[in-house]
């Protein structure tokens, strides 16, 4: 029989907001342990929350960028547990009145558009962190991560294959990273993800008993864990057994998924409306102040590139990975007026040279206005594309102008048809021999006048002038 | 008249016109409490050090000429209030170590107002009682009969005043905490609007209900209390951004033309006779200074208690989830593993009402329970604060007998919740509804028992409580009297 796979995402992202969401510490993250602490963070008695408004705009954000519908009330409540990295005994969330639901994204899937549902987004609050010590055995309690915001974002179960999953992962990743309300980062944990899988025979309609899935701290471990997974339901059934309802944890080491708790051990959580915090209102007119503030997103900015600028769509897809990396192709284009050979440059030269320093290109020094000048001056014959390459390796790595570069280094394309003409004559004279290899017919020793042409001009001499001049002058 | 047995209002005087310093004062009361506490037990923490030094620099302000409402004056507080450096239990085990590193919003009003720091009352563990029995610190007695409970939880705050081991108190109010113990003592308090007074540092019992309040000897007492601790909190969120009013100014208004509901729900079967009497005999006076009593319904009082009983139990159980050994307070010692860490801090840390409560809270909670129970008890609630809402179109206050009975007597009730929990049948609605309500002395049983008088207003309507207090408390030709200590 074959199968088909029900996937749904439950993704973490922690927001980058200066402060936490119900207190005024610092959200920073590498900091001395229990330094972004104070009685709120600690759950002291008699201390209370406040909301940080800037959440609650962060959360709108991702709500449109999704095409959620948002709720003009929605309400904290308290999802009630006992853990030592949760001071409180309770962490603050939203449950019933979501303020984000019914939402979506496109998601490409083999030349595909596949639209995949968002249910609901919400806001609330990370816990800490325990560190153990395992020589002298004992536990600490970390509390600079209690309140730092979240939004959790849970999809429809309408991902059918781990492909997908993971597709639909960096889709929601890049969105987020546009919108610059979450860095990112995986290995952090700024941005985590939960997955519900099950899987039914190809065709029918019902779901199967589903597994919950954790600890995956990467796009390919998400879809690593999720074919394991996929795979070892497909075997159980196959073998006449059932799936269980049960929460796994991904082994990366072991590349395996293991049991961590059964249904029956499953939280109550009790929920209920925290009475500590009052409803959320958000008026329509405060979504329109967000609405505005909203980047062009990924998927749209892909499309205009390849309608507006005539790039390839790969080129398009890789310049719009990051939305400081657009920004910067954009920006020359806009000055120089050639996407494709902005986008080469980008594409080649520049992104291999931070990949080999693993540098971001916010990082670079290199600005995009030179790269427009550069292409500029290759343009119109001041260098040869040859020595472009040279510099612009010295721009990236000084940060100098192309025409700095150029004069330093004398590096000026020899466009002087006379001055050429001489050297020619001069290379073609110390060179007889060759020159009767030529006029015997052995066209390939015309490369070798180049490359004697260029080794005395030291590159600099413009190749379309010397290939001219060369013809007519071996010739005779 | 001794200094310690003055009210607010006459020791401002005295100690602005020069009469009396604060630092005599502050001797006065502790002499008292040196005289009275081992018999009453009051205070789980006394701060007299730091209340003499507190009185010299309060005398030194009074001679700069900046004497504020309460420069000088000592006043109590409730040991759920947080007070930075001192020590606040809650009146549990669990919390005997806790040293708060801040003050409570209205602590902070209180020192900004001068207030002198005398001590932390005790109370009913977590405010969970009506009697004062349950603190882990022991029972405090009434100053009127030591065989008898002074009500509860603030017990220690309405013993404080009555006994004169303090001027004036705070204590905490969730379904009654303030008013009955005011009225078992025959002391004035105060319960305000939720959302009047911060709850900001106020340790929590149920957070929909409780409220900060005042406990005084007279009313005049009560309205300059009310001014200090009142107003707007930006750091708690359910604090109501409202004008304050110079409560004071409305202790001579009156009451001439204003119609005065009686809920006929509130004179039930199980009322103490000589309680109903008092209540009745009120109505006289109030109808003598130019009021109409008129009969009101509040139809869902019934159900009150049983809503009360889901949501407080319900809001506590979350709220008291935080102690669990792991930061501060009581940890049971020589645990294995974190799971016998958490059962024996609770186990040991917590008493009986308070388990109770948990219970009964994390089983309203409880998947499969939550609609039968708690949503159904929040559905009830807005109910009841219709009934209120309804009832105030038609009359300016609700007035109705505080506590069922005078006080009972020590252990009387402690083996049957049930009935402990119905001395605040009167009381519970006001927290339902989130409205102001306020107990005054309304004479004695022939035992010699005080009983308590309550008036019920709404949202922010206290002003209207100071003016029915006020006139009720120079008209009602109540001869004062003293507990014979
Ligand atoms: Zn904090």
């Amino acid at each position: 029989m074959e199968y088909e796979a029900v996937i749904g995402l439950e993704v973490h992202a922690q927001l980058l907001t200066d402060s936490k969401i119900f207190c005024g510490c610092s959200t920073r993250f590498g900091a001395a342990p229990n330094a972004n602490a104070c009685p709120i963070c600690l759950g002291m008695p008699g201390v209370l929350p406040v909301l940080n408004r800037k959440v609650v705009e962060f959360m709108m954000k991702m709500a449109l960028a999704t095409n959620c519908s948002i709720n003009g009330q929605n309400v904290f409540a308290r999802k009630n547990y006992f853990y030592p990295d949760l001071p409180k005994g309770y962490q603050i969330s939203q449950y019933a009145q979501p303020p984000a639901e019914h939402g979506h994204i496109d998601i490409e899937i083999n030349g595909d558009k596949k639209r995949i549902g968002i249910t609901r987004i919400h806001m609330e609050e990370d816990a800490g962190k325990l560190v153990h010590d395992e020589v002298n055995p004992s536990s600490y309690v970390d509390v600079n991560r209690c309140g730092v915001p979240l939004i959790e974002i849970v999809s429809e179960p309408d991902l059918r294959s781990a492909e997908e999953a993971a597709t639909y992962l960096r889709r929601l990743h890049e969105i987020l990273v546009y919108l610059e309300i979450c860095d990112g980062n995986m290995q952090e944990g700024s941005f985590r993800c939960d997955a519900n899988v099950s899987i039914r025979p190809k065709g029918t309609e019902p779901f199967g008993t589903r597994a919950e899935l954790k600890n995956m701290n990467s796009f390919r471990n998400v879809q690593r864990a999720l074919e394991y997974e996929i795979k070892r339901q497909q075997y159980i059934l196959e073998g006449g057994g059932q799936v269980i309802q049960e929460t796994r944890l991904w082994d990366d080491s072991q590349g395996v998924t293991l049991s961590m708790r059964g249904k029956e051990e499953a939280h109550d959580y009790r929920y209920f409306p925290d009475p500590d915090l009052v409803p959320i209102e958000i008026s329509d007119g405060w979504i329109e102040d967000v609405r505005k503030t909203l980047p062009e997103l990924p998927l749209e900015k892909r499309e205009r590139f390849i309608r507006d600028h005539g790039i390839p769509t790969y080129d398009a897809g890789v310049l719009t990975s990051n939305r400081a990396l657009a920004d910067y192709y954009e920006e020359a284009v806009r000055l120089c007026g050639k996407p494709k050979i902005v986008s080469n440059w980008v594409m080649g030269d520049l992104l291999r040279f931070l990949n080999e320093e693993k540098r971001d290109i916010r990082e670079c020094i290199l600005k995009p206005s030179d790269l427009a000048e550069m292409i500029n001056l290759i343009e119109n014959r001041t260098i040869s594309g040859k020595i472009a390459k040279e510099v612009f390796e010295d721009m990236y790595r000084t940060g100098k102008a192309p025409r700095r570069i150029i004069d330093e280094k004398g590096l000026v394309q020899i466009t002087d048809e006379e001055a050429l003409k001489k050297t020619i004559g001069e290379i073609i004279t110390a060179n007889p021999a060759q020159l009767e290899q030529y006029r015997a017919g052995k066209e390939k020793v015309f490369g070798f006048f180049v490359g004697q042409v260029m080794k005395v001009t030291k590159g600099k001499a413009n190749p379309a002038l010397v290939n001219e001049l060369l013809k007519k002058m071996l010739a005779g | 008249m001794e200094l310690h047995q003055l009210t607010i209002h006459e020791l401002q005087k005295k100690l602005r016109g020069g009469d009396t310093t604060s630092v005599d004062v502050v001797e006065s009361v502790i002499r008292r409490i040196d005289a009275v506490e081992d018999r009453i037990h009051s205070y789980i923490t006394l701060m007299k050090d730091s209340a003499r030094e507190e009185a010299r620099r309060a005398d030194e302000e009074i001679r700069k000429g900046n004497a504020r409402p309460l420069t000088g004056i000592p006043i109590a507080v409730k040991d759920l209030i947080c007070t930075k450096g001192i020590r606040t239990t809650c009146g549990s085990k669990i919390l005997s170590n806790f040293i708060p590193p801040y003050d409570a919003t209205v602590v902070e009003k209180l020192r900004d107002a001068g207030a002198v720091f005398i001590g932390k009352t005790n109370m009913d563990e977590f405010a969970m009682g009506s009697s004062t029995e349950t603190s882990h610190f022991g029972v405090t007695r009434n100053p009127w009969d030591l065989d008898r409970i002074p009500g509860g939880s603030s017990g220690g705050s309405a013993t404080a005043v009555a006994a004169d081991e303090c001027i004036a108190s705070l204590g905490s109010d969730t379904g009654g905490s303030i008013r009955q113990p005011a009225a078992l003592c025959d002391v004035v308090g105060m319960k305000p609007t939720y959302g009047r007074v911060s709850r900001y540092g106020l340790v929590a019992f149920a957070s929909s209900l409780d409220q900060i309040g005042p406990f005084t000897k007279d009313v005049e007492d009560c309205a300059i209390l009310l001014n200090v601790i009142s107003g707007y909190d930006p750091r708690e969120s359910t604090s109501v951004q409202v004008e304050v009013p110079d409560f004071t100014s409305f202790l001579s208004e009156g009451i001439e033309g204003w119609t005065v509901g009686i809920p006929k729900e509130y004179f039930i079967e199980g009322i103490d006779p000589e309680v109903e009497a008092a209540v009745r005999k009120a109505i006289g006076v109030i109808e003598g200074l130019g009021a109409r009593c008129v009969d009101v319904s509040l139809p869902h009082t019934e159900y009150c208690l049983a809503v009360y009983y889901i949501i407080a139990p319900a809001e506590a159980s979350s709220n008291l989830a935080r102690y669990d050994g792991v930061k501060y307070g009581y940890r049971s010692k020589d645990c294995r593993d974190l799971m016998e860490m958490y059962k024996r801090t609770r186990s040991e840390g917590f008493g009986m009402e308070v388990k109770r409560r948990i219970m009964l809270g994390t089983y309203a909670l409880s998947s499969g329970y939550y609609d039968a129970y708690y949503k159904k008890a929040s559905q009830v609630r807005a109910l009841i604060k219709r009934d209120f809402d309804e009832a105030f179109q038609s009359c300016d206050v609700i007035m109705t007998p505080t506590s069922p009975t005078p006080a009972f007597r020590i252990g009387e009730k402690m083996d049957d919740p049930l009935q402990m929990y119905l001395s605040d049948i009167f009381t519970i609605s006001t927290n339902l509804a989130g409205i102001p309500g306020v107990s005054v002395p309304c004479g004695y049983t022939a035992g010699g028992l005080p009983i308590g008088l309550q008036f019920l207003a709404a949202h922010f309507a206290e002003e209207k409580l100071i003016r029915i207090a006020s006139a009720y408390e120079k008209h009602s030709k109540i001869e004062k009297r003293r507990p014979n200590l």
